[in-house]
């Protein structure tokens, strides 16, 4: 079958490898109708992300056709049409019967990696490094699919493809990442990053309540993006040198009620911080660029909340802790709990509430992901989210 | 067991502590049953003569094993088990698991300690070499599969995925 490989930073390929066979009972192989290339992969194809080995299945977000299942699968057969939760949990231990199964204890068979980083590990993630698994990825034709009988939901075949594919991981991320801000009735809510995940949080917040939503970027198809699909306000980072001072300009001087830094390690910016980060993440002294957590948390309004779901991967300097003690600032961050978004959310998508397709920019081949990777990194034709179609 | 000869063991001596979700009777129940402890990496198998006695095989360097039987020396349901090896044997090990109610509803706390002083030589020295520089590491990874297993019924893995 025809896979994306991983083969080390800027190199990814279209490979031709055997196709995945059940191994433990749980599994189910997946035939893939549709997957992705998320912003978080870019860290891999930029070489952030340690534990990477050339011939390394890419992707995390997937859906397709349930083409086998082990024997202990019970609540799917063949036939049946699934979209994957990016995290795979196991559904009985403590974490996962607690609705935290991005937090599982049981899937990761490299744990001890994860420990050794983290000092804990969480759930394995599919195509992504072997410190969180080594599960190969769905950027591919088929897939192996462990503890297939946790979470998924049957995808009803009037819903095409484009409208569900998103529930695997950007739009329940950007749910989880609004929910996490508590929103009260009058609460504005400010989302650094217009990526994927950042339109979702804003439309999100406005399904959760918000009062009003200010988007922050400087690519201007995304913060148009964020006007048509969010309904958000818009503020250019590149054309307002303080964005702190801005934001509380227009927000009566308060700040945001809450702050969601939907940008994580690889965050743009202008200014002497960002420099700063740069330098040192070039050295390797750093591993996170935290540009927009450090925005966030100085523009947050006093006892706001800072919501965090872009991925941080290790150390970040300069964090202005002070700040959030002086102003009380509850911060709530981590991987997606996809599992407990799935059935809520295909639920909003069938009552029509949100069409995440809406957020596609490009549809391509499978065989030109390497195209695709190279463009998105480079953000040419303004690439804010691809779809492969195996 | 080893309690008493802790001071002057020189042998592996390794301990570490796991929470399982599942009733601690479940939990005593599956190790009680020496049958069931080759998830245990370096355990190739353990057979059981009758209520007090098991015989014990531990895989060694280059196909080699090493032998063992070993007696319950202690054994309270559900709150502690504690084994040593017979003398004559290839090896002298014991180990000693408790178990306890995590608090709320978290489960079962396991905690184990084994002690293995193998003999001298190479066989003995290579044995060593196989619980590596952290034997309490290896420990950890046993824990870890067993509870792998008793809460989910499999150990999770990647060998015989496909790759570029
Ligand atoms: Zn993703
Ligand atoms: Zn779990």
């Amino acid at each position: 079958m025809k896979a994306v490989c991983w083969f080390g930073k800027g190199d990814v390929r279209v490979e031709n490898v055997p196709e995945p066979k059940i191994i433990n009972p749980h599994d189910a192989i997946i035939k893939v109708s549709l997957t992705a290339i998320c912003g978080s992969d870019l860290h891999l194809y930029d070489g952030y992300m340690p534990t990477m080995e050339k011939g390394d299945i890419l992707g995390h977000e997937f859906m397709g056709e349930i083409v086998e299942v082990g024997r202990e699968v019970r609540n799917l057969k063949k036939g049946d049409r699934v979209v994957v939760p990016f995290p795979i949990s196991c559904g009985r231990c403590y974490f996962c019967q607690k609705d935290m199964w991005s937090l599982c204890d049981n899937t990761n068979p490299n744990a001890w990696m994860a420990e050794g980083m983290y000092g804990f590990a969480g759930a394995a993630i599919f195509g992504y490094s072997h410190l969180l698994g080594g599960y190969a990825g769905g950027q591919a034709e088929y897939v192996r699919v462990p503890f297939a009988d946790v979470g998924h939901v049957k995808i009803p075949a009037d819903l095409p493809d484009e409208k569900v594919l998103f529930l695997s991981d950007i739009l329940p991320t950007g749910y989880q990442a609004a929910e996490y801000c508590g929103i009260q009735p009058g609460d504005i809510v400010a989302v650094w990053g217009c990526g994927p995940v950042g339109q979702f949080a804003i439309k999100s917040a406005y399904l959760l309540g918000a009062e009003h939503v200010i988007a922050i970027d400087r690519i201007p198809e995304r913060l148009r993006l964020a006007e048509t699909f969010g309904g958000a306000e818009t503020l250019n980072y590149e054309e307002n040198e303080d964005v702190v001072e801005e934001l509380k300009q227009r927000t009566g001087g308060r700040g945001p009620d809450a702050c969601i830094d939907a940008v994580g390690l690889e965050a743009h910016g202008t200014g002497l911080g960002i420099i700063y980060d740069k330098v040192k993440q070039t050295l390797r002294l750093e591993t996170d660029r935290p540009y927009a957590l450090r925005q966030a948390i100085q523009a947050c309004c006093k006892g706001g909340t800072v919501s965090i779901p872009g991925v941080y991967a290790q150390f970040a300097d300069k964090f202005p802790i002070g700040s959030a003690f002086a102003k009380g600032l509850t911060f709530k961050m981590g991987q997606t709990h996809v599992h407990k978004y799935m059935r809520p959310l295909l639920e909003r998508i069938q009552k029509g509430e949100i069409d995440p397709s809406a957020i596609i920019s490009h549809r391509i081949r499978l065989d030109d992901a390497p195209i695709a990777y190279r463009k998105f990194r480079e953000k040419e034709d303004c690439h804010i989210k691809i779809v492969l179609k195996p | 067991m080893a309690g008493e000869k802790r001071g002057e063991f020189k042998g592996i001596n390794a301990q570490r502590t796991v929470t399982v979700n599942r009733p601690r009777a479940d939990v005593y129940r599956f190790w009680r049953d020496f049958t069931n402890l080759t998830f245990m990496e370096h355990l190739e198998s353990v057979s059981v003569k009758d209520d007090k006695q098991s015989h014990w095989v531990a895989k060694g360097p280059a196909g080699k094993t090493l032998e063992w039987d070993a007696v319950i020396v202690r054994e309270v349901e559900n709150e502690r088990i504690e084994w040593e090896s017979i003398q004559g044997s290839d090896m002298i090990s014991g180990g000693l698991v408790l178990f306890k109610d995590a608090p709320g509803e978290r489960g079962t706390e396991i905690q184990v300690v084994m002690v293995y002083d193998p003999p001298g030589g190479g066989v003995g020295a290579a044995f060593a070499k196989l619980f590596g520089e952290n034997p309490s590491q290896k420990i950890r990874e046993d824990l870890r599969r067993l509870k792998q297993l008793l809460e989910t019924g499999e150990i999770p893995t990647i060998s015989g995925q496909p790759q570029g």
